[in-house]
């Protein structure tokens, strides 16, 4: 019963304080037409926005090590407003994303409508420089620039 | 060493990527000890796999590979960590199989 209080008043204040951070409840709601975690419900989701990440928790408080490394690179390469979607509030949208991605792992992350990869692509796409190549296209200019500048 | 009847899962899965990949380089770690789960448990794996048909395909489409094959497995198991390189690739690394992010305690949600 405490846990179940907890967990409602965590996704309260989430809703309150970072509005980005959708729950899927909510969007439930707005979108009754579309049959929820159908391709059309996701492609909503993900259409035209430059950064969608799908995962296990929030941003500020991820349950599983893979979403929680997204959430970091995000940061560190200062994306600040990029839209979320906790899986674990919704096993629909869990198997939808999946379905409609063909990829059976969370964290998927999207951009400008296009799935980019799991965990370990964006990784790897830190590593090797493309993930600010990727991060340009849709528009967001990577921090990670700006501190390159400050060393030269 | 565990034998392959308790493993049963590691043997499916090694077999399944020699097979399909007849991979120059193939790891295979149960990553499970490192989550909340029981001791012994096959639901988190981090596979390397180093093969000639990684050869000029992105890496998404390598991974999207390594699923397919592992589709049986993938309907069981919490994690996969996924190292797709072309022999090249595999020779100019560091050749590890690298470590997976800590836990955050949701393996069971």
């Amino acid at each position: 019963m405490q846990i179940l209080l907890k967990k409602t008043m965590y996704s309260l204040f989430r809703r309150s304080v970072i509005p980005l951070t959708r729950t899927t409840g909510l969007r439930t709601l707005c979108t009754q037409a579309v049959e929820p975690g159908s391709k059309e419900h996701i492609e909503k989701l993900v259409k035209n926005k430059q950064v969608v990440v799908f995962m296990k928790g929030t941003p500020d408080k991820p349950m599983c090590g893979f979403s929680n490394a997204v959430v970091q690179l995000m940061t560190f390469h200062g994306v600040e407003k990029y839209e979320s979607y906790n899986v674990l509030e919704d096993d629909t949208l869990r198997q939808g994303i999946k379905a409609y991605s063909n990829w059976p792992t969370i964290p998927q992350v999207y951009m400008n409508g296009e799935f980019i990869g799991g965990c370990d692509i964006m990784l790897d796409m830190h590593k090797n420089g493309d993930l600010i190549e990727e991060l340009g296209k849709v528009g967001i200019r990577s921090a990670v620039l700006d501190m390159e500048k400050n060393k030269e | 060493m565990a034998s392959e009847a308790e493993r049963p899962v590691q043997a499916g899965i090694t077999r399944k990527l020699t097979e399909h990949f007849q991979p120059h380089h193939l790891d295979i770690v149960n990553e499970s000890f490192m989550h909340k789960v029981p001791k012994g448990s096959e639901l988190h794996f981090r596979v390397v796999v180093v093969s000639d048909k990684f050869q000029d395909k992105p890496v998404i489409q390598r991974h999207r590979m390594v699923n397919e094959v592992l589709q049986e497995e993938l309907k069981n198991i919490i994690a996969l960590s996924i190292s797709a390189k072309t022999p090249d690739q595999w020779q100019d690394s560091d050749q590890k199989v690298g470590k997976s992010p800590a836990c955050r305690g949701g393996a069971f949600l």
